[in-house]
């Protein structure tokens, strides 16, 4: 998958970030696996030990450097491994969706989900129904979308350049 | 992204088939091939059986011959074969922090369809580990001794038979009790099911054997009041609570009980559920251990008001066992692991509007199946006779299952026991007074060894079983001044109302955490489920072991369990605790957090985040640290902070952005090319 | 006599309280007066565009830039600044991270310019008349800037030696500043002319930071009385301190007002708005979603708040739905 969103086959296929809980999310990952379930191939898995591990950075890199979409696995409130660290995360991601929104990244781009040890089949569910969604929403592409706007300094440069040996043309 | 290195990143990389586990669903070979370009690979082999004898010894010869000073192993999850290629790693005289691991099978192979998609995933995913190896650090394992001592919390059953495993096997055991003689909840019990022995004949000579341990130390009617510590190296604080009683001169003779100033015993008696009396100075019950007596400091007119005769003194003689000046003494001790046996509390009826209707503290003729113990027990308040309150034997009993369980309005749970207890308290009330006993239940709950035989035997005895949840208890005014009581409930087999008058109701309450469980579990550092049991590290692998390391639990303080559970579960927690004081020192991951020291601001922020108060303040330097052996590694406090300047060993920042970028990076498919084979 | 080092000040999208820095050097500015040669300062000094032009290419010895760049005019002056200048120097928050205009981010170019030029309460424009980028009348012909979609910190357009953070930028970082760079004593290239660690280690009220921080609600400064000697975080209002680099001496928590971050985050963090989101919301009481949104509801504009200097220097630098038109045709 090329990090440019029209693919030589013509078809974009949107791109997950997964940031997994060690104990919790992340070994229900691999009961999926061990259960041989399938789900699509959209998501790429960050191994972390807590989801308060997470930093609100993680999130806003991966977007930045074109993730479509970020999934945030931890165990269930009351659950942790460490005690407390999920409620630190679910504390990050309320005002984050916030800050999301206001920077106009649709809800659905960043999603926070409790799957406990158990729940293989949980993690095929929530990776298909994201992959759905964001299919719908189209790709964020940042990175494109950081190229294009930077595009109207080039342009402006050739300006320069034309100005040096001519007479003022102006270009938009 | 890399960082400036005085060697050159070597990297040697390895994709596993796993037979064709791996293979099947991604191109190995293209994987490998596409390793060997990417920056520092200097080696990218394919192999079928990585984790094998050979494919470990493979990396160690590359290691050496090819001067390699990283290795990523693309094949199952870590958290199978992480250690496995870490020694290898090791073996080959690298650190073995110098490795990463890329799961392509539970996390790829197994789980995708398309060959395409998944070969394209597993190259992203091996440019990840590729892009993020360079920045690992030679990190050591941290190694912790361990104090021999342990400390066990509760005497009940749990706590006896732990304290007793470890106090055999020569380790000196600190066994804490909060009231004044231990036994437990199964000291109540007059027989156990299914077997009906005497519970008292059975726990009465492990009681002995405690009492008479030379190393057992036995702190009753004391209370832990602080742990700090890590594993290995606990300091504990423990409460002794004054029964101005000098412990080692009581011989439990009783003569000051019996040359009290109160000539009759006048104050409610705890043990038996306050169906007898007794005096302020008193034996907790016949059995007690240490058999000794306490001064309740509430009732006894001394403690009170300085004024009494005190006969007590003057029965007591030279042994001046009695001491109305004695204070609470505050004992530190130092273990090396904790066994939490804290037990349970029973539902209360009575103070539920939920269950009130039933009854019980309204009408005489209710009681609760812990109150029908004592009842029914030979030492107990009417010597093992069923006597009513108004003084008669019932000739028709309903015992009602399920009080305060499996309710959402009350406990979700079931509590395990109550079913064949209920069996046991119908068998027994049967056989003490000849009655109809009528059992109402929602499901009949005997699994087990030997219940399901129990259940047969008491159905054979002729008690009633019917199924349905009984509604309402009142009054039978249809009779005169009768003195029964009409239990109304839908026989649902039958679908039909019942309303049977009945001499007696049981009311078989369920089991609850204690109501300070969380309080209790706080000082301990463990987690509790969301109903408040004590949480066990894994529910299936580990549950025994918490979070804590060198904390076990035992017992029901971490669920509803039967005796013969608690035994089991009381035996194996002596053994975990045993097999790391055998050890002598323990072994940690090294992913714990550390502060910058230069870097920090003192901002304070990180301080209440750790759950394991590993992270502290130093005055003087106005900055925080963390102790590394309470760091269990999670990594909060590194999210968190606000000037970046925690880190976390294998999982720093710059590690995590490396993996983010190789993860989306563009995957072009190489050329065909001959991969290096193996 | 030895030639004195050339010195350039520039402005672009900026309010001139960096140019007010330079005055405030007070006496210094004698010292800086004498050593330097100002040959480039529109505000106060009468030198044109032609006079730099026509220098030689690295013959200044630096240039200290203030202002965010968002129209062509200004991305033309700093590229040419930065090949007259050996260093060029970014001065304050708009240069440093794009600085309080880099919250238009939030905003689409058209979005911006037709409530400047058409719905502000005290326009009255009923032709809706916008300025043009190019306009003929006789025989002459005027244009304007292009106001780009962007705002932009100063190396987002060209390359930028170092860093004076801070909005503005304090007399005394400015000193030292100066003073390293007339000396010869430069850091390494890229670094951020203040200490590398946060504010609470310079601040006055750090004895009073409470070791069990807990946020049961925030309050903005206006609502309620501040304590002028406690931690402003322990009072429940959001300071900044936490995450901003310190060395401004502490000037706001002085001065009764919490920190707003225009200093910009350490070198550990990529994203200072980030970084301090996540440190307010792990310090949080509730657990429930909903409980938590309440609380959260204290901090009505979180972009506002966290981004309020370096939204443009930020990981998504700018809002994300946002269109790139293009601006009516000349005429």
């Amino acid at each position: 998958m090329s990090d440019s969103p029209a693919q030589t086959a013509g078809s974009w296929e949107p791109r997950i970030i997964a940031f997994f809980c060690n104990w919790c999310t992340y070994t229900a990952a691999d009961l999926a696996g061990v259960s041989r379930m399938k789900y699509p191939h959209n998501a790429r898995v960050i191994r972390v030990m807590c989801s308060g591990r997470i930093d609100p950075q993680f999130i806003l890199e991966a977007l930045a450097k074109g993730a479509d979409g970020v999934l945030i696995g931890g165990c269930h409130p009351n659950d942790c491994h460490y005690a407390e660290g999920n409620y630190k995360m679910l504390r990050r991601f309320r005002l984050l969706r916030r800050v999301l929104d206001g920077m106009g990244i649709a809800p659905d781009r960043v999603r926070l989900e409790w799957i406990s040890a158990a729940e293989g089949d949980k993690v095929k569910t929530v990776m298909t129904e994201m992959v759905e969604k964001l299919r719908a929403l189209g790709p964020l592409g940042a990175p494109d979308k950081f190229r294009d706007w930077d595009r109207e300094m080039e342009e402006f440069e050739h300006a320069i350049q034309a100005r040096q040996g001519q007479e003022v043309t102006h270009a938009h | 992204m890399l960082p400036k290195r005085q060697d050159p990143i070597r990297i040697g990389f390895y994709v596993c088939h796993c037979g064709v586990n791996i293979a099947s669903m991604i191109d190995v070979e293209a994987v490998a091939r596409y390793a060997q370009k990417l920056p520092n690979v200097v080696v990218s082999r394919h192999y079928k059986y990585m984790c094998s004898d050979p494919g470990q010894e493979l990396i160690q010869e590359d290691i050496a011959e090819h001067r390699l000073n990283r290795i990523v192993v693309a094949a199952c999850s870590p958290l199978l074969h992480e250690h496995t290629f870490r020694s290898a790693t090791k073996k080959g005289g690298l650190n073995p922090f110098f490795f990463q691991m890329v799961n392509i099978r539970e996390h790829n192979s197994w789980v995708h369809t398309s060959r395409a998609d998944a070969t394209r995933k597993a190259m992203a995913q091996v440019r990840a580990a590729i892009n993020r190896v360079p920045l690992h650090k030679p990190l050591e394992v941290k190694k912790v001794p361990i104090n021999p001592n342990v400390l066990i919390v509760g005497g009940g059953i749990a706590g006896i038979h732990a304290a007793l495993v470890l106090a055999n096997a020569g380790k000196q055991v600190y066994l804490v009790e909060r009231e004044a003689t231990i036994g437990g909840h199964m000291a109540k019990f007059d027989k156990t099911f299914p077997t009906l022995d005497c519970a008292m004949c059975v726990l009465s000579p492990k009681m002995a054997a405690v009492g008479n341990h030379p190393n057992i130390t036995l702190w009753t009617y004391s209370e832990v009041t602080k742990v700090d510590g890590y594993v290995g190296n606990y300091k504990v604080a423990v409460r002794r609570k004054p029964r101005y009683i000098i412990e080692d001169l009581c011989t439990g003779c009783q003569e000051c009980v019996a040359s009290c100033v109160y000539r009759e015993p006048k104050f409610p008696d705890e043990f038996n559920l306050k169906f007898s009396k007794r005096k302020p100075v008193f034996l907790p019950f016949p059995q007690a251990v240490p058999p000794i007596v306490m001064i309740d400091p509430e009732t006894c007119i001394e403690t009170k008001t300085g004024k009494c005769k005190k006969t007590c003194v003057e029965a007591c003689g030279d042994r001046k066992a009695i001491d109305f000046k004695q204070t609470a003494e505050i004992k530190e001790i130092q273990v090396g692991t904790i066994i939490v046996a804290t037990g349970f509390k029973t539902f209360e009826p009575s103070q539920s509007p939920y269950y009130s209707f039933y009854g019980h503290g309204i009408y005489p003729q209710v009681y609760t199946s812990l109150e029908i113990e004592r009842l029914v027990n030979a030492s107990g308040p009417t010597g093992g006779e069923i006597i009513l309150r108004n003084g008669k034997i019932p000739k028709k009993v309903a015992i009602i299952h399920c009080i305060g369980s499996r309710d959402v309005n009350t406990n979700h749970w079931c509590s395990r026991v109550c079913c064949l207890y209920s069996l046991k308290l119908a068998h027994l009330i049967h056989e003490r007074t000849e009655a109809q006993i009528i059992n109402f239940y929602i499901d009949m709950r005997t699994p087990g060894k030997m219940m399901e035989e129990f259940y047969d035997r008491i159905s054979e005895e002729g008690v009633m079983m019917i199924r349905g949840k009984v509604a309402d208890v009142y009054p039978d005014t249809s009779n005169g001044d009768s003195e029964r009581l009409i239990v109304q409930a839908e026989d649902t087999l039958m679908s039909r109302v019942l309303k049977i008058p009945v001499d007696m109701v049981v009311l078989s309450v369920g089991m609850e955490p204690n109501p300070d469980s969380d309080e209790v579990r706080r000082k301990f550092n463990m987690s509790c489920s969301s109903e408040g049991w004590f949480l066990e590290r894994h529910p299936k692998l580990a549950p025994v072991s918490t979070f804590t390391d060198g904390i076990f639990v035992a017992g029901c303080c971490q669920g509803p369990k039967d005796i013969p559970d608690s035994v089991a579960q009381a035996g194996a927690a002596a053994a975990e605790a045993f097999s790391l004081i055998d050890k002598g020192t323990m072994e940690q991951e090294p992913n714990t957090a550390f502060i910058l020291e230069d870097e920090c601001s003192g901002c304070k922020s990180c301080l209440p985040l750790c759950p394991y108060t590993a992270i502290l303040f130093d005055p003087v330097k106005e900055k925080a640290f963390i102790n590394e052996a309470l760091c269990k590694g999670c990594g909060t406090c590194v999210g968190s902070c606000p000037s970046g300047s925690i880190k976390q060993n294998l999982f720093e920042d710059e590690e995590i952005f490396c993996e983010i970028d190789g993860l989306l990076a563009s995957v072009e498919m190489p050329a065909e090319e001959p991969a290096i084979k193996a | 006599m030895p030639t004195r080092p050339k010195i350039g000040i520039y402005w672009c999208a900026s309010c001139g309280g960096c140019e007010e820095t330079v005055v405030d050097l007070a006496e210094d500015i004698l010292g800086v007066v004498e050593k330097v040669d100002i040959v480039f300062w529109p505000v106060a000094m009468d030198f044109k565009k032609k006079d730099v032009e026509a220098l030689p290419d690295l013959s200044l010895l630096a240039t200290l830039l203030n202002g965010a760049v968002r129209s062509s005019e200004q991305e033309e002056m700093v590229r040419m600044l930065r090949r007259k200048s050996k260093y060029m120097i970014a001065f304050g928050s708009c240069a440093h991270t794009g600085g309080i205009p880099g919250l238009a981010n939030q905003f689409s170019r058209e979005h911006i310019l037709r409530y400047v030029y058409e719905e502000t309460p005290t326009t009255i424009n009923n032709e809706k008349t916008r300025p043009q980028l190019r306009f003929a009348e006789a025989d002459r012909e005027v244009d304007l800037p292009e106001f780009r979609h962007v705002v932009r910190s100063l190396d987002q357009v060209v390359d930028v030696d170092y860093y004076i953070p801070g909005c503005p930028p304090t007399p005394n970082i400015t000193r030292s500043a100066l003073t390293a760079l007339l000396d010869g004593r430069l850091p390494p290239k890229g670094t951020v002319l203040a200490p590398d660690i946060a504010l609470c280690d310079e601040c006055p009220r750090k004895a009073t930071k409470p070791a069990d921080l807990a946020f049961a609600e925030f309050n903005r400064p206006h609502q309620k009385l501040l304590d002028p000697s406690l931690c402003f975080l322990a009072q429940g209002i959001i300071c900044m301190g936490p995450s901003t680099r310190s060395g401004c001496d502490a000037q706001c928590t002085k001065g009764n007002m919490p920190c707003t971050g225009c200093f910009g985050g350490t070198t550990r963090v990529k994203d200072q708005g980030a970084k301090m989101l996540s440190s307010l919301c792990a310090n949080l009481v509730p657990k429930e979603e909903e409980a938590i949104d309440q609380v959260l509801d204290g901090l009505p504009d979180p972009i506002g708040t966290l981004y309020r200097y370096g939204l443009a220097k930020s990981l998504l630098r700018r809002r994300m739905d946002l269109p790139m038109e293009t601006l009516p045709p000349a005429g």
